[in-house]
């Protein structure tokens, strides 16, 4: 464990991609007292304000939206959504993902082919056009868009794992402790599954990533957060009959979410190679 | 890689300026619902299919409200004003295509056929894709329309059930546009009528050739048109539905005329030097209508405290970019029997809020808003609208869910009555009063689905009905007045805005006349070299 | 390779049984009437409902109704379209080409700049050179594509007005389908070469936006496959030789490395799929992401049943190809089965 956190201080991507995700946390605990309006309050005549570098007002620091909202409070906000979104959709599919595939890799047999048909089954679906077409069925909403793109992530956990506990099965503890008649339970949660814990981590940090930008992405093709929303890929879908006359109102909420998606694609990184030195230098 | 090269310059050698026709390009803003304007009610359906490929009897004068002949030379009425008899043109030939060859020129047939499919029940076509004529039913032209029959081939006569003033304003409206009676044969007995209104022939200037589902549309000029043909070989609708997109288009010369610019980007394409850009007062209405068969809007005094709470100065300044005019009656105030004495609702979310609680919803209610899923002069941007309208509505206590379907659902989605409060607007398309104020507010306007409030009011009835059936303007005049005052005094809209009609287009567009209808009519534009 | 190419193809079968009994539920699984939420409440007298619900087999017990869609699967019938009134396979095949030659180059994009900058990166490793190229990657890899796409048409576009803003190619030209690719098609038509190069010229930024992202991955994968391969012992004897290190990392270490690249490319087939949705929704791009967006947004259901199926066929068939490709350029996979 000390070996694993010496290695990821050693990587100063991880550590710079860490220190940006905390800031970002800390902005989402604390967005209310952060932000200096609230971000669904129209100010009237203050419409499309530009950012204070570009002539606008200390009052609203980077500027208006074209009905008057403050934008910084808007963005605030967005980091909440954003992250909670990333945290959600790891969540679900991790829970879901992983059940099934250490499911499938202990039980193997017909369990193994059932669940591995239903994988084969959302492969083929391009991730973005299944949650589309998830979307579709239940119905636009930020709720929804959670969903469906934690079923979209959910192939990859099933897969991993599944792989992980075969060749952990494979491992004579696990014969040893059958013999000693430990139950279906003992053997997957307190053999098994601790040994998958290391891609387990690194698909989470990077599931994150896949998770907050795919949600833009729906939320980009109105099919994600609804209005007023302050979510980032809706903020910067609104806004694009703007760009030319107030591109910043385009600009900073996809400054947002690239920032934190590279974030997090450091910390996947970092972690990955911490937790596999073989790897390391990749 | 040496022949290569050769090879390619070979080809470029010979085959590089084959294309000189002259190629007109419209960014429209959105895909027609279909090619046949009977069963449409919106812009971009008749700019698509009755402004290029048909014709009617009667037309308005290009760029004007005045009525001219068309395909009727000339007309007769009779004293009482119920008896319309029109001489048709002869040798109008309807347009040779890919799908169909005609064998005959227009005669009283397609005439009978055009109006029939709309009027008798058990027509053919009647039924054909859906068979929801909202303007023709919403204007109820079925039943003032008593008969019509044909005299000779050349002559048609319609009996009307009484006298109705705006009657031949009404036949050069869209959808009295004049169908092939041939083609509709043709296609009965290969058992697909359906095509007639997506593969659409008729008498107009321009010959309808491919449309590519929501991405462009090609026409070219009707050679044989009977006024002349167009001065421009071909004209594509490229469908460009963001406003952005459509004014980059027209920057990097991919489009020359753009439909509904961005007020935001109007100043920018002004100031170029290398567009024209007009500006108009428009002979529109922008509205929020309520349900007014839905509760809890069916209650006046919410739907007074809705109004009041409503700030829509913001919505002129923010969405029209200040270039509209608050509006307080449903028809503009360029138009005749326009009521100024009209006191409106000012915005007062206090008194708002008074009123909620007096209609017993001291605590608010939760309610829907249909936000407009296109960008149309009278509402440039639903969707950011609605949110505007959302946040001044948490005030009072009314939590808003903004909804929106795709434009061809949402008319029909809302002709039903689905909604609960709805964003619209309306382009006049006659000039008369009773086009806004008969087509939208009227009881008939229920049943076919152009009274989007489903508002239907007895006095309100009674006085549209005696102004439309007198030809004495002042009486009518007196009639709309009064028709106003009690539209105001029961808010079935909330009125939002009249709106400046821009228009941008390239220097090298000639002879564009903007119509006051606000379709686009391209049979007259030239480009210049 | 073979037992998984074998595999492969017959999984092909039962997964797309599975696909299509989802496209069949998903009709059904809609909150409200299917018919109802097409034709909206008023629009349906009983005898249109009656007729609307025959077409789409929905009047006949759920069972039957979804052996009978299955039936009409084999035989090549998807549907008709409800907005357009045309059949969906037709509707498809119209727009399989532009989303293909998009796809196409966008990868080839990639390829042609992700491997040298990997190699680059390889060779010059723990350099500030290197260490641009990987940040560059980088970030590419967490890029959102919408927004990229917004600012590279922002600048390329509108500024310096080099690249036309949307479609496929001017409206001006009409081009007659014959291959369906635009670039040759161009060229075989009357217009030709004005007509390719205003094909060409649309395709660049969007095919640079699609494959942003694959550049990125690719490029990553280069440089650590490459490393690793270069540990091994016959570099180090190729190195001893007094081999120049150029001749080294291309002779040897590229040869090995490749089949790693090669996986990875395989691998960016999916994610050019998806990047097609959001690439061609931003620049009009008539293909079938396009398509499919605008008929769920227009909830044209038919359209969605038979889009899902022949979107996913698609993507099985483009991955058995990746793995012909896999055995071919890995002979010892050959030779194993």
């Amino acid at each position: 464990m000390k070996k694993f956190f010496l290695r990821l201080n050693q990587n100063k991507g991880a550590i710079f991609g860490l220190y940006v995700l905390i800031v970002f946390v800390l902005v989402s605990l604390f967005a209310p007292l952060l932000a200096p309006y609230d971000p669904n309050t129209i100010f009237d005549n203050q419409f499309n304000l530009p950012p204070i570098w570009s002539g606008g007002e200390v009052t609203h620091f980077l500027g208006t939206d074209d009905i008057g909202r403050d934008v910084l409070s808007r963005l605030i906000f967005g980091t909440r959504i954003s992250l909670m979104v990333g945290f959600l959709v790891v969540t679900l599919s991790l829970l879901v993902g992983v059940s099934l595939g250490l499911l499938a890799g202990y039980f193997g047999g017909w369990v193994d082919q059932i669940i591995m048909r239903g994988v084969d089954i959302l492969m083929a679906l391009p991730s973005i056009l299944l949650a589309i077409v998830i979307v579709a069925i239940l119905g636009p909403s930020l709720e929804n868009g959670i969903i469906a793109v934690s079923i979209v992530y959910l192939p990859n956990y099933i897969r991993v794992v599944r792989g992980a506990t075969m060749s952990e099965m494979k491992k004579p503890y696990v014969d040893a402790s059958k013999c000693f008649g430990a139950s279906h339970w003992r053997q997957i949660l307190i053999n098994i599954l601790p040994n998958c814990m290391a891609p387990i981590i690194v698909l989470a940090s990077l599931g994150f990533s896949e998770g907050i930008l795919n949600v833009a992405a729906l939320g980009f093709l109105g099919l994600g957060a609804q209005p007023p929303t302050p979510e980032w890929g809706v903020m910067l879908a609104d806004a694009k009959a703007f760009i030319e006359t107030s591109p910043w109102l385009v600009n900073l909420p996809g400054l947002c979410i690239l920032i934190v998606v590279l974030s997090f694609n450091l910390m996947g990184d970092g972690l990955r190679d911490a937790l596999d030195p073989k790897l390391k230098g990749r | 890689m040496r022949k290569l090269v050769f090879i390619i310059f070979f080809l470029n050698f010979f085959c590089s300026i084959t294309w000189a026709a002259k190629t007109f390009v419209y960014c429209s803003e959105a895909s027609p619902k279909i090619f046949n304007p009977q069963l449409a009610t919106d812009g971009p359906t008749f700019n698509a299919s009755s402004r290029t490929v048909y014709n009617r009897l009667v037309d308005f004068k290009s760029g004007g409200t005045e009525i001219v002949p068309s395909l009727a030379e000339s007309w007769s009425v009779n004293k009482l004003g119920t008896i319309f008899t029109f001489h048709l043109r002869r040798d109008v030939k309807f347009q040779t295509t890919d799908f169909f060859k005609p064998t005959r020129s227009l005669n009283a047939d397609d005439v009978l056929f055009s109006f029939d499919r709309m009027r008798l029940k058990d027509h053919p076509y009647h039924k054909v894709n859906g068979g929801l004529y909202q303007y023709f039913d919403g204007m109820d032209m079925g039943s003032l329309i008593k008969n019509i029959s044909k005299t000779d081939d050349y002559t048609v006569v319609f009996e009307l059930a009484h006298p109705e003033a705006p009657f031949l304003a009404n036949l050069a409206m869209d959808f009295s546009s004049i169908l092939s009676k041939e083609y509709g044969d043709v296609l009965l007995k290969k058992g697909t009528p359906d095509k007639i209104d997506f593969e659409p022939v008729g008498t107009g200037p321009f010959i309808f050739k491919k449309y590519v589902k929501d991405n462009l549309i090609r026409y070219s000029s009707n050679k044989n048109y009977f006024m002349g043909p167009a001065q421009i070989e071909n004209l594509i609708f490229a469908i460009t539905p963001d406003a952005s997109v459509r004014f980059q288009k027209l920057k990097a010369g991919e489009c020359h005329f753009i439909a509904e610019p961005s007020p935001a980007d109007v100043p920018k394409i002004e100031k170029d030097g290398k567009f024209i850009v007009t500006k108009a007062p428009g002979l529109n209405i922008g509205y929020l209508a309520f349900n007014t068969k839905k509760k809890p809007l069916d209650n006046l005094l919410v739907r007074k405290a809705i109004h009041l709470a409503l700030n829509r100065d913001a919505y002129i300044q923010a969405i029209y970019l200040g270039n509209a005019k608050k509006a307080k009656n449903p028809i503009p105030p360029t138009m005749w029997s326009y009521n100024d004495q009209i006191k409106d609702y000012e915005y007062n979310p206090t008194k708002a809020k008074e009123l909620l609680a007096q209609a017993g919803f001291k605590k608010g209610f939760e309610t829907e808003i249909w936000t407009l899923p296109v960008s149309r002069p009278y509402n440039p941007n639903g969707k950011r609208m609605g949110e505007m309208m959302q946040e001044d509505l948490a005030k009072v206590g009314v939590k808003v869910k903004l909804v929106t379907y795709k434009w061809a659902e949402y008319l029909n989605k809302a002709a039903n009555g689905e909604h609960a409060l709805l964003q619209l607007g309306w382009t006049g398309d006659n000039g008369d009063p009773d086009n806004f104020l008969n087509t939208l507010l009227g009881c008939d306007g229920i049943a076919k689905g152009s009274n989007y409030a489903q508002w239907c009011d007895k006095d309100f009835q009674n006085h549209i009905k005696k102004a439309k059936m007198t030809a004495d303007i002042e009486l009518r005049e007196k009639h709309y007045k009064m028709a106003q005052e009690i539209f105001k005094a029961n808010v079935p809209w909330v009125t939002i805005a009249h709106a400046t009609v821009f228009k941008a287009m390239d220097k090298k567009v000639k002879g564009y006349k903007a119509s006051p209808f606000g379709y686009e009519s391209f049979y007259e534009v030239n480009l210049e070299k | 390779m073979i037992k998984i190419l074998r595999y492969r193809l017959f999984a092909i079968l039962p997964t797309l049984l599975g696909v299509s009994i989802i496209a069949f539920a998903l009709i059904r699984l809609a909150p409200g009437d299917p018919v109802m939420l097409m034709l909206g409440e008023r629009g349906a007298t009983p005898e249109v409902y009656q007729k609307m619900q025959a077409s789409l087999g929905l009047d006949q017990p759920v069972l039957l109704q979804y052996f009978k869609y299955l039936g009409q699967l084999f035989t090549g019938n998807f549907g008709t379209s409800i907005t357009s009134q045309r059949p969906v396979f037709e509707e498809f095949m119209d727009r399989f080409p532009a989303t293909m030659e998009l796809g196409i180059v966008g990868m080839l994009f990639a390829i042609l700049f992700g491997v040298p900058m990997g190699i680059i990166s390889a060779a010059k490793r723990k350099t500030p050179l290197d260490y641009t190229l990987m940040g560059g990657a980088l970030l590419g890899y967490s890029m959102p594509i919408f927004w990229w796409a917004l600012v590279l048409i922002m600048f390329f576009s509108v500024q310096l007005g080099w690249t036309p803003v949307s479609g496929r190619i001017s409206v001006m030209y009409e081009i007659d389908q014959v291959t369906g690719f635009l670039l040759i098609d161009s060229l075989l038509s009357e217009e030709s070469w004005p007509a390719f190069k205003s094909a060409l010229h649309h395709l660049i930024l969007p095919a640079f936006v699609l494959g942003t992202i694959p550049l990125a991955v690719i490029a990553r994968m280069t440089r650590s496959s490459l490393l690793e391969v270069l540990r091994e012992d016959y570099i180090r004897t190729a190195r001893a030789k007094g081999l120049t290190e150029q001749r080294v990392i291309v002779l040897h270490g590229l040869k090995n490395a490749l089949i790693p690249i090669v996986t990875v490319i395989g691998l960016m087939l999916g994610a050019v799929l998806t990047g097609a949705i959001l690439t061609e929704t931003i620049f009009s791009w008539p293909g079938i992401g396009r398509w499919f967006v605008s008929s769920v947004e227009a909830r044209d259901y038919p359209v969605i049943q038979g889009g899902i199926i022949l979107i996913a066929l698609t993507v099985m068939i483009v991955n058995l190809l990746v793995d012909l490709i896999y055995l071919w350029v890995n002979p010892l996979l050959r030779e194993e089965s």
